[in-house]
């Protein structure tokens, strides 16, 4: 019983993934596994280092810390919805120029983390964006850069007049 | 790191979670699933049922009437931060909440959710019993409710029965012109405080205090109402030594030693950051301070 099987459809930045999991099936790893999308990242599938951040219903979540048959029918937005064909955000060309990453392993979490913030309140105080950011980890970049990407894809959206 | 199996339930009505909770054998809510989640993954909670509430109707939603606040069990902890209404009758609330996880989990996490799981740091239970709050407990024989200062029966444990849920919780709201002020001590800004404080204050016309409220978290396994301190409070002009007089009965609770900090460290903590709770509450009050 306990390994009872759930038919539940995950729309996936926009695209409907009708999957059977496992109620213990979490978010992430039904985005990973049975969407195929991997660009969702997991570290510590514990809910600590944020890594694994989408947005649901365009709010960021950790995707390890619910269960695939919980966003049964929920809009879902990760890093692979960002670009469109081979033109990048805002936020993603900012990372590039800004080196706002290394190793690349956060980056996934990062970017979703900024869609929102930008989405939201582009015009935030550094004190709170500091304060939202560092609730991901990144051990290569020392988070400067980051920040400073989040700042220059919010002046690019501004002059682009897209916030 | 992966949760072991469980039977997955998806009530849709408080009486069918009742329901469930009474007919299950080793059932466990799931709220918000910011606490929950990561204990299922670690494997240190192991429910052969979990009940999930997320699409339980009515448990979320914010009301301010006559003098009282009650808020869904279920209502986000983001909600809750982003309340016109509670930043005007309740701030102690909203400030205590930007210490409160992370943007992610707030959006996540639910009032209902860290008042069961209890922790003894979590700032919203810290809140709760600064108000004295009342925990609305539906269970099979209908609802009850349990004052805060009843809810925590020990370590983590709230005084719930096995097939009892939390649907509310209710705030008699301050005097409009109140002071207040929550201030905590954690290794990283999100983490679970060491020591917080809540402070609560109104002055009377001749600026004397007239009531007040002084209680810590992360002292032990409830928070802690420092009675000794608010009694020292009421009836006394406000002054830095009448508030440090106040805080240093802080020095003398009994508190808990834990891998993070030894009890008179959080001795310590706790008189410091009341006597700065009280001073902020003070200037707010008066209106020195936004
Ligand atoms: S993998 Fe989800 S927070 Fe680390
Ligand atoms: S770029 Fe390596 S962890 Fe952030």
């Amino acid at each position: 019983m306990t390994h009872e099987l759930h038919d539940i459809t995950l729309v996936v930045n926009g695209r409907s993934h009708p999957i059977r999991v496992e109620a213990r099936r979490t978010l992430a790893d039904a985005i990973r596994e049975e969407c195929g999308l991997t660009g969702t990242h997991l570290g510590c599938e514990h809910g600590v280092c944020g890594a694994c951040t989408v947005l649901l219903d365009d709010q960021p979540v950790r995707a390890c810390l619910m269960f695939a048959v919980q966003a049964d029918g929920r809009a879902i937005r990760t890093v692979e919805g960002l670009a469109h064909g081979d033109t990048l955000s805002p936020l993603q060309k900012a990372f590039i120029e800004q080196h706002a990453l290394q190793c690349g392993y956060c980056t996934p979490g990062f970017l979703m983390l900024g869609t929102a913030i930008l989405e939201q309140n582009p015009d935030i105080g550094d004190e709170e964006l500091i304060e939202i950011l560092s609730s991901n980890l990144c051990r290569c970049t020392g988070y400067a850069n980051i920040l400073r990407a989040v700042r220059a894809a919010a002046a690019a959206m501004r002059e682009e007049g897209v916030a | 790191m992966k949760p072991a199996g469980f039977a997955y339930h998806d009530p849709q009505t408080v009486a069918e979670a009742v329901a469930l909770l009474g007919r299950l054998e080793n059932a466990r809510l799931l709220a918000g699933g910011q606490s929950l989640m990561p204990m299922l993954a670690m494997r240190v909670a192991f429910p052969d049922h979990l009940i999930d509430l997320n699409r339980v109707e009515g448990l979320d939603g914010i009301t301010v009437e006559q003098g009282v606040l009650r808020i869904g069990a279920m209502t986000r902890q983001r909600s809750i931060e982003r309340s016109a209404a509670i930043r005007e009758a309740c701030p102690l609330m909203t400030e205590a909440l930007t210490h409160v996880g992370h943007l992610q989990t707030r959006n996540r996490g639910t009032i209902g959710g860290s008042l069961c799981h209890l922790d003894p740091s979590a700032e919203l239970v810290t809140v709760a019993a600064a108000l004295d709050a009342t925990i609305e407990v539906a269970g099979p024989e209908g609802q009850r409710d349990v004052a805060i200062a009843d809810f925590p029966l020990g370590f983590m444990t709230p005084a719930l029965a096995p097939e009892e849920m939390v649907v509310a919780i209710r705030i008699p709201l301050w005097p409009r012109e109140h002071g207040y002020s929550f201030m905590e001590f954690a290794r990283r800004h999100g983490d679970y405080a060491i020591v917080s404080a809540a402070a609560l204050l109104v002055l009377d016309s001749a600026g004397r205090i007239a009531r007040a409220s002084v209680t810590l978290g992360g002292v032990g396994a409830a928070p802690l109402r420092v009675t000794t301190a608010e009694t020292a409070l009421v009836g006394e002009a406000p002054t830095p030594a009448l508030f440090r007089a106040a805080a240093a009965c802080c020095e003398g609770i009994e508190a808990m030693e834990d891998p993070q900090a030894p009890a008179w460290y959080r001795q310590r903590l706790a008189a410091v950051l009341t006597r700065r709770a009280l001073e902020r509450a003070w200037a707010r009050a008066t209106g020195e301070a936004a």
